[in-house]
């Protein structure tokens, strides 16, 4: 029996026609639902402002204000300047102490982070061809803090004994000098290092949960059955899921890089363009594992868990985010390879900081690409018209 | 293998609108290979009701998927309006309707949202929408409701969106699965009509599926299918035809219908004993000893008086053919003589005065005031979102009451629910059962939760396998169970403590009529016993089962008092012996439309 009606994909231009408004229907669906449903705005657009804040104002990487317990047992002008050292740098809030035992009992309760202690002989030793000793006691628990308060330390006594040199009218002598130089994020802090990266985990978590989640939404609430039995075609399905969180995403990411450029004043040293282009391709990545995992649960809850494990997780501690990749063991590093957010997380903060360097762009880009390809090409493979 | 074309000769090329040719399917459920079709072979005709009934897991659903292109045959062959399912499906959802048992609406998006939506899929042109849509959102009702978000309308409503969907493009084949179950009369009346104006103006062709026997009898071709076979094929007469002469009413006065039914069960040669009202249908095997007068003489002023055959009456002799062990044969209490609840006089368990429960601005509940008496089944009926799952929820403790007086066991709810909680036993629509636990964890889980430990535990717990034959499956996932073991799993969790009252809610929603006899069948014999029953439901077949209920719309009683009362209430002059569906129409549609 021949069809009456040809509904046939090949009539060509009436079948691009039916095929587009097809694909504007679902994407107008998905914005609507996206403008309906609370948490997946405050996912794209609280989240980024709420973690920018935290990582933003609240979590630094850089030691200053340290409380320091200085223990001076016999105060004289020689210990007078060298305190006055301590008062005057940024990166101490000095609590000056008589005896020894009270600044341990401040380093136990954690009141400070580190005990300098002069002795009573100090000012006769220093005069001494061998020198004074000073102690320097450091909370080690954090051993990053403890290395940099200890470096800082030695700085402020170096420019004690420099200017002693300069008051007696002799040069400091040193064997050899060190010319400091520090490329890129010259003022080290933390905060221009943090804030690139941390756009990577805000994309990863907008793209992957975000599209984890709605997919599996339309199999548990039975639409996905209703909308397989249209002419619609799951190529079509996958687009106008894709399409909508595309657009979200880069939405969460404007904004982002909005809050970090003017409020945390992060320098944007590369092209705007190159980072439009980055984002994008690492969106396509993200959101093409949210749509790989939603596809194969069928279940929102467990692909919420599923894509929290395998992309937020992992982009948050191996990503080079935080964490330096190089000073990984080779098994770890060898996994950060899998990760589509450590690429980006790397083109991030070299447009960022450094500015378009070709030879660390290209590569990276590259490998979000193929990143993309692959994901997208499997929940494509993986998303068929059967209900198995 | 089957030769190509036509099984049945007389079917011309044309009139075959879906076609199923030898076809198999299994599914391998939890390491079980499960046969959900079977070498079945099938014509649905042009311009024709086609109804697909049979018990749970018959393979109903499996077989719209197949027709639809959204499950492949393993073996076989399926054309749908001339198109393979295997080589053209795109071209056949291009062409079908198929209305999946969940609607398949966005709940987030409105009902003209979602038309659109459907629209823009299924190819309807702009120009040809406006017209479209009037005329759908006439043939439904939901004109006045374009706006509002699918999520937030009514049961009924919802099933009537979603088959104005299912036809934004006027569909040659509308396949729908399951459209009715846990809707109201009202609305399953509504989409009857709308289907058979579908097929009579626009020669529509049409195939649903269907728990309610009811409804298969208005179809004009029946399909019953079981455990992936077709059993039977034609129009609903050839199913009831051949229990002719072996239907009968029986009546006597003065005898507890309960009783009457359990020892009318109980014989040889009955195959089906079903209590409507007062009275209690017979179906009797073709084998039954003549003289109707003499077959229970210790029954005292039996009347036994012949009426026609139902397509449900066939469903049954053919189902009982195929499973002969238990059912409503064995007329033996299976819950005797463990309940110790004893049999009080007319004294209520349950006094609900003057209650109303209030939702923001909205009265769901307003203002209703009845008794039960103990041992009494208490039915609870209405429309979707009349107020019987709040005045249920409220009974239970669940809900505070907004005002009025509410005493359940003798204890008023306001001061001391949990205290009436203990001596209750509630069966959620939706089983509430552990899906990851077995039988034996979910009894224990359950008993455990109200209180029981030690050596009655012990007991409750070989008491509830023994008595729900639930022992073989013990040791089974409640997930992987069949439906019909789910709601017995979920009925022994409500009993494991002995309740004195025990609550149903829509307990036998899309259980099919065998399982739902057998559930009866332990609702009547702990009524016996002694409990208190309170039920809500949608089959009208059911409402006839309770000794009294109550017909509620729109957070009031309109009714209430035995079925034949009720029924007697609408004896029109149309109408001189209607069914409780009528009835109910009857008072809802007096009532007016609640103003939603």
């Amino acid at each position: 029996m021949p069809p009456e009606e040809s509904t046939n994909v090949s009539s060509a231009p009436s079948a691009a026609h039916a095929r587009r408004r097809r694909l504007s229907g679902l994407i107008r669906k998905e914005f609507i639902q996206i403008l309906r449903d609370p948490s997946s705005i405050a996912i794209a657009f609280l989240l980024p402002v709420v973690l920018l804040l935290i990582f933003g104002y609240g979590v630094s990487l850089d030691a200053e204000h340290v409380p320091v317990a200085v223990v001076v047992e016999e105060p004289s002008a020689d210990t007078a300047s060298l305190v006055s050292g301590f008062q005057g740098s940024r990166y101490f809030e000095p609590m000056m102490l008589r005896d020894v035992e009270s600044a341990e009992k401040a380093l136990m309760s954690r009141q400070v982070l580190a005990i300098i202690h002069l002795r009573a002989n100090f000012s006769r030793q220093f005069r001494q061809p061998n020198g004074a000793p000073v102690q320097v006691i450091v909370n080690g628990t954090d051993s990053n803090t403890g290395r940099l308060v200890l470096g800082y330390v030695q700085g402020v006594w170096r420019n004690w004994l420099e200017r002693q040199a300069i008051a007696r009218g002799q040069a400091l002598v040193m064997p050899l000098e060190v010319q400091q130089r520090v490329w890129f994020n010259s003022r080290l802090s933390s905060r221009d290092f943090l804030v690139p990266g941390l756009i990577a985990i805000i994309m990863t978590l907008i793209g992957a949960l975000l599209t984890a989640l709605v997919m599996a939404r339309e199999w548990e609430r039975g639409t996905m059955e209703a909308l397989m039995v249209t002419p619609v075609t799951m190529s079509e399905v996958l687009v106008g899921k894709l399409v909508p969180y595309f657009i979200l995403g880069l939405g969460g990411m404007a904004l982002s890089v909005v809050m970090g450029i003017w409020l945390f004043g992060v320098p944007l040293r590369g092209s705007v363009w190159l980072l439009l282009i980055g984002a994008s391709l690492f969106l396509l990545a993200a959101l093409g594992m949210g749509l790989l995992i939603s596809t194969i649960t069928k279940n929102q809850f467990v692909a919420g868990q599923v894509a929290i494990i395998t992309t937020f997780l992992p982009a948050f501690i191996l990503s080079g985010f935080i964490f330096d990749i190089a000073s990984m063991p080779p098994i770890v590093q060898g996994i950060t390879h899998l990760l589509p957010a450590r690429y980006f997380v790397a083109l991030l903060q070299t447009l960022f900081l450094a500015g378009n360097v070709w030879s660390v762009i290209l590569p990276n880009a590259l490998a979000l690409a193929a990143f993309a390809a692959f994901f997208l090409g499997a929940s494509r493979r993986k998303l068929r018209k059967r209900l198995e | 293998m089957v030769p190509p074309g036509n099984l049945d000769p007389s079917v011309s090329e044309a009139e075959a609108v879906l076609e199923f040719r030898a076809v198999s399917r299994r599914f391998i459920a939890g390491g079980r290979t499960v046969q959900a079709l079977d070498n079945v072979s099938l014509l649905v005709r042009r311009g024709r009701v086609t109804g697909l009934i049979g018990p749970d897991g018959a393979g109903k659903t499996t077989l719209m998927r197949l027709a639809v292109g959204l499950l492949l045959p393993d073996q076989g062959r399926v054309t749908t309006l001339g198109f393979d399912t295997v080589r053209d499906s795109l071209a056949v959802q291009a062409t079908v309707g198929y209305m999946p048992q969940r609607f398949g609406l966005y709940e987030d998006l409105s009902v003209q949202e979602n038309l659109d939506l459907y629209a823009d899929l299924q190819g309807v042109p702009p120009e040809a929408r406006a017209g479209r849509y009037a005329e759908l959102m006439r043939m439904t009702g939901l004109a006045r409701f374009t706006g509002r978000l699918a999520g937030r309308l009514s049961g009924g409503m919802k099933q009537k969106l979603g088959l104005a969907c299912t036809l934004v493009r006027p569909p040659r084949l509308l396949l729908l699965d399951e459209p009715t179950v846990g809707v109201d009369p009202v609305s399953r009346r509504e989409l009857w009509q709308i289907v058979y104006r579908l097929v009579q103006q626009e020669g529509m062709t049409v195939l649903l599926s269907t728990a309610y026997l009811d409804e298969a009898e208005r179809c004009d071709e029946v399909i019953l299918m079981h455990e992936g076979e077709v059993l039977g094929h034609g129009p609903p007469q050839i199913f009831r035809e051949p229990l002719r002469g072996r239907t009968y009413m029986v009546n006597a006065p003065g005898t507890s219908k309960r009783a009457m039914q359990a020892r009318l069960a109980a014989a040889s040669f009955v195959i089906d004993a079903l209590i409507q009202g007062d009275r209690v249908r017979l179906v009797v095997e073709a084998e039954a000893p003549p003289e109707p007068a003499r077959w229970f003489p210790e029954i005292e002023g039996l009347e036994v008086q012949p009426v026609p055959p139902r397509l449900e009456d066939g469903f049954v002799a053919a189902l009982r053919e195929k499973r002969p062990q238990g059912g409503a044969r064995s007329g033996t209490s299976p819950t005797s003589a463990i309940m110790r609840t004893g049999r009080g006089t007319a004294e209520f368990v349950i006094e609900v005065k003057g209650v109303k429960r209030r939702f923001g601005n909205f009265f769901a509940v307003k203002g209703v005031t009845f008794q039960v008496a103990r041992g009494e089944v208490f039915g609870l009926l209405g429309a979707n979102g009349a107020g019987k799952s709040t005045t249920f929820r409220m009974l239970c403790g669940l809900l505070p009451a907004s005002e009025g007086n509410l005493r359940v066991a003798g204890i008023d709810l306001r001061h001391a629910a949990s205290a009436a909680r203990r001596r209750i036993g509630y069966m959620s629509q939706r089983f509430s059962l552990y899906g990851h636990l077995s039988v034996r964890e979910n009894l224990h889980f359950f008993s455990r939760a109200y209180g029981l430990s030690g050596k009655q535990q012990r007991e409750r717990l070989d008491w509830a396998l023994g008595q729900f034959e639930l022992d073989q499956m013990a040791d089974a996932p409640s997930m992987d169970l069949p439906l019909g073991h789910k709601q017995r799993l979920a009925m022994a969790c409500a009993l494991m403590h002995e309740p004195e009252i025990l609550f149903l809610d829509e307990p036998t929603s899309g259980v099919d009529p065998l399982a739902r006899r057998e559930f009866w069948r332990r609702i009547n014999s702990l009524a016996e016993q002694g409990v208190t029953i309170m039920v809500t439901t949608h089959f009208m077949e059911e409402a006839e089962y309770c000794d009294r209920l109550a017909i509620m719309a729109d957070g009031e009683i309109l009714a209430i008092g035995s079925p034949e009362e009720i029924k007697r209430l609408q004896r029109t002059t149309q109408c001189p012996d209607p069914t409780m569906e009528d009835a109910f129409i009857a008072l809802i549609e007096g009532k007016g439309q609640p103003p939603n």
